[in-house]
């Protein structure tokens, strides 16, 4: 593990109200890491998600991204050099395919000729089709390409870290299947660190190197899906067991294939 | 009904009419946005500020279109009077500048609840999103919110600019030319060929600033920039084609006024053809409301015009005793002289006040003055036009011979004689000049108490004509010429529903039968 983290949580607060939705957490993400947060809803992920790039401000202890102390760093500029993927798409309807992607470079200031060439780039690199999907407004796509123009536009600026906001909830299956494999390429190609939130525990286990598993704002527990299933932890045992005992059960009703 | 040269004599002014319409209303549109937007942005967060502004354009929009633009008219001359007095600079009151603030007030209710409506209606996790993406504020509001929320606002400018555009033709009395114009000329001469081309005109000048509004807003939706500068030139090209006839047109001309009924509209005609025979450039501003035409000569934006004794002894002088017609008009004379206003003189014919009832009812119940009315007033209903039972006379009226009327109704003037003539009210308080009291077969009741003052036909001069030899020299001519039958005759013309009937047609009629040879 590389000596500086590019995400560090140490004694992080947040409350909305009442609601102490971010409990006195502390958590690292190393340089290259997939790491996916798991809980329910209402657990504090989106919360933790967000104040990595100031869109929610803590209210106590220090949050550092590549080694800067967020409080220091410019809102707006911190946003544009960390990739962040919205729960379904979060695309502007009223912008093209190629308008959606390139917004981040647009907003950077780089020369329209670069952000065109960039952008037929991604929507090389997220596998979508340039000739029928470039000069499209989102609404003509499905679910998936749009998470696809998503995935492109937070990589487009060429971030180091990208945030995913359970990007891959409201698709179905084999959709969501297909996208986290390749976007588990993509940052293993692009070198990216990234954190992905998830109530999902076998999206989690299938596409993160690390899971951090959250409750009621705080972290229960850390590591690898290895190091996970050793805790001492009712709640965090139980998440595990769920994915298994399906797989169990998909076993027993579905005949054995590839076979033939 | 093509062939009635009416038609011809409407479009004729179209060009002016139409341009003062258009100016005045995409004046007070333009206003009218450059203040409401920024309102909505800088509320769309803000729900108390927000809710307080909603109310009040809610409260600006009760108030009827007539009576706002009627109200900008004392609150400017209030302002004006305050920058002289402070920073030794004026301004017209009259006109255009009252016009297009009180337009322009009107306009802010739609584009106000549009716009908030609209930026409100945005579903927040794409401002989430524009904020994720690296926008600031202000990237987020002019990339994201203002195009996604464009199609809500864009129907609320259209509202507004179809509202301004209609509303608009109530400016005629306080000064503002505009398509309304022909509709208080026609209704007041029952020229419904002139009412009639005021409402085509002015719902087809809407339907076109609508339609080109629409093509702005599909093109910048559709971010075509053909669509949207097609619009835009359109609008321009409207602004400019109005613009046009207006500045060939000499602006040092002599404006003759007028108020708002059929007898003012032969006056004004008949006062301009005479200047213009004279040599003088002259142009007839018709419609303007009673109390606003005075303050109109005073201060310079009309020269001259004709009113009548009592009227300015009454609202002017605030005087409530009554003198005989020579004496009041000299006394009148020396007191509109201390603002450098000249009383060139009497026309010869007398517009009073009179109660007026059908001949044969009043042979019947042996009325035959007002004194004789009060014993039977319990029982009737009396109607008067909207300023009368507002007036000292009607107050002195009442006093002097105790009237009691079971009701009273007030009526737009034209139609009163109609109505009493048919019995749908009993007496109405008419005008001794109206040409209707003999095509009615009514009567008017005398005043054996002199309630009611005189009301001479006086011409009035601006002051800066006070010294125009030219001016009175043009007319002079009509001094003491036109007794109270030529005038009836006149009025009683004015008031049918032909070629004839035109105010110009009548004011030729009128000079040829008091003066022309």
């Amino acid at each position: 593990m590389p000596s500086r983290p590019m995400i560090a949580y140490a004694h992080v607060t947040k409350s909305f109200g009442p609601l102490r939705a971010v409990d006195d957490l502390s958590l690292d993400i190393a340089e290259g890491e997939f790491l996916a947060i798991v809980g329910g809803s209402g657990s504090g992920k989106t919360t933790l998600l967000r104040l990595a790039n100031r869109l929610i401000e803590a209210d106590g202890g220090t949050i550092t991204v590549e080694g800067e102390d967020v409080r220091n760093v410019d809102p707006v500029a911190l946003r544009r050099r960390i990739g962040y993927v919205f729960q379904s798409g979060g695309l502007f309807p009223h912008l093209s395919v190629a308008d959606n992607i390139g917004i981040t470079p647009k907003l950077l200031g780089a020369p329209p000729a670069e952000i065109m060439a960039r952008i037929d780039e991604l929507i090389e690199l997220v596998q979508l089709d340039r000739a029928s999907h470039r000069d499209r407004l989102p609404e003509a796509l499905s679910g998936g390409q749009r998470q696809r123009v998503g995935v492109a536009r937070a990589l487009a600026a060429k971030p180091r870290i990208v945030l995913m906001d359970e990007p891959f909830g409201a698709l179905d299956a084999l959709t969501r299947d297909a996208l986290g494999e390749d976007f588990r390429e993509l940052h293993r190609k692009l070198g990216l660190t990234t954190v992905m939130i998830t109530h999902d525990m076998t999206e989690a286990i299938l596409l993160a190197d690390r899971i951090a598993v959250m409750r009621g704002g705080k972290l229960l527990a850390q590591g690898t899906p290895a190091e996970l299933s050793k805790s001492s932890d009712a709640y965090v045992l139980e998440l595990l067991r769920t994915p298994r005992r399906q797989v169990e059960r998909l076993n027993a009703l579905l005949p054995q294939s590839g076979a033939a | 009904m093509i062939t009635d040269p009416r038609w011809g004599e409407a479009l004729s002014h179209l060009p002016d009419y139409l341009g003062n319409h258009v100016r005045v209303s995409l004046a007070a549109l333009a206003l009218g946005l450059a203040v409401s937007l920024p309102l909505a942005i800088l509320t769309r967060n803000r729900p108390a500020p927000r809710a307080v502004l909603l109310a009040l354009a809610s409260i600006v929009q009760t108030v009827p279109g007539l009576a706002l633009l009627a109200l900008f008219y004392p609150l400017l001359l209030l302002g004006a009077s305050v920058t002289l007095k402070w920073f030794g600079v004026s301004f017209s009151a009259f006109g255009f500048l009252p016009a297009m603030l009180a337009l322009a007030l009107y306009s802010m209710l739609p584009v106000l609840r549009n716009g908030i409506t609209g930026l409100n209606g945005i579903d927040p996790a794409l401002i989430e999103a524009a904020k994720g993406v690296g926008m600031t504020e202000r990237q987020s509001l002019v990339m994201v919110e203002l195009p996604l929320a464009l199609p809500v606002m864009m129907a609320g400018i259209r509202t507004a600019a179809v509202w301004v555009i209609g509303t608009a033709t109530l400016s005629t009395p306080i000064g503002q030319t505009s398509l309304g114009n022909y509709i208080f000329a026609g209704l007041q001469t029952q020229n419904w060929v002139f009412v009639l081309f005021g409402c085509v005109a002015s719902a087809l000048l809407a339907l076109a600033v609508d339609q080109l509004l629409g093509l702005i807003e599909s093109g910048l939706r559709n971010r075509s920039r053909l669509g949207a500068g097609l619009g835009a030139i359109g609008i321009a090209a409207l602004v400019a084609a109005t613009l046009v006839p207006t500045m060939g047109r000499s602006s040092s001309g002599y404006v003759v006024g007028a108020k708002t009924f059929a007898e003012q509209y032969v006056l004004s005609a008949l006062l301009r053809d005479r200047l213009q025979a004279a040599g003088l450039s002259a142009t007839a501003r018709s419609g303007l409301g009673s109390s606003v035409i005075f303050g109109a000569l005073k201060a310079g934006d009309i020269d001259l015009y004709v009113d009548y004794s009592g009227t300015l002894w009454a609202n002017q002088l605030h005087r409530t005793d009554i003198k005989p017609r020579a004496e009041l008009v000299a006394d009148l004379k020396t007191a509109l002289a201390k603002d450098n206003i000249t009383l060139l003189g009497e026309l010869g014919f007398e517009n009073a006040y009179a109660l007026v009832m059908p001949k044969k009812r009043a042979d019947a119940l042996g009325i035959r003055t007002i004194a004789d009315l009060a014993a039977h007033t319990s029982t009737m209903s009396i109607a008067g036009d909207y300023e009368f039972f507002s007036r000292p006379e009607w107050a002195a009226l009442q006093k002097a011979y105790g009237l009691q009327f079971s009701a009273q109704r007030q009526m737009q003037p034209d139609f009163m004689y109609a109505a009493v003539a048919s019995g749908e009210v009993d007496v109405i308080a008419g005008y001794t000049s109206d040409g209707l009291i003999a095509k009615y077969d009514l009567v008017a009741l005398d005043d054996p108490k002199h309630a009611i003052p005189p009301y001479d036909a006086i011409l009035l001069l601006a002051p800066k004509r006070a010294g125009d030899e030219r001016l009175k020299a043009a007319l002079s001519p009509l001094l003491g010429k036109i007794d109270i039958a030529t005038m009836r005759e006149a009025n009683l013309r004015a008031s049918g529903n032909d070629a004839n009937s035109s105010p110009d047609a009548v004011a030729k009629w009128l000079w040829g039968k008091v003066g022309g040879q």
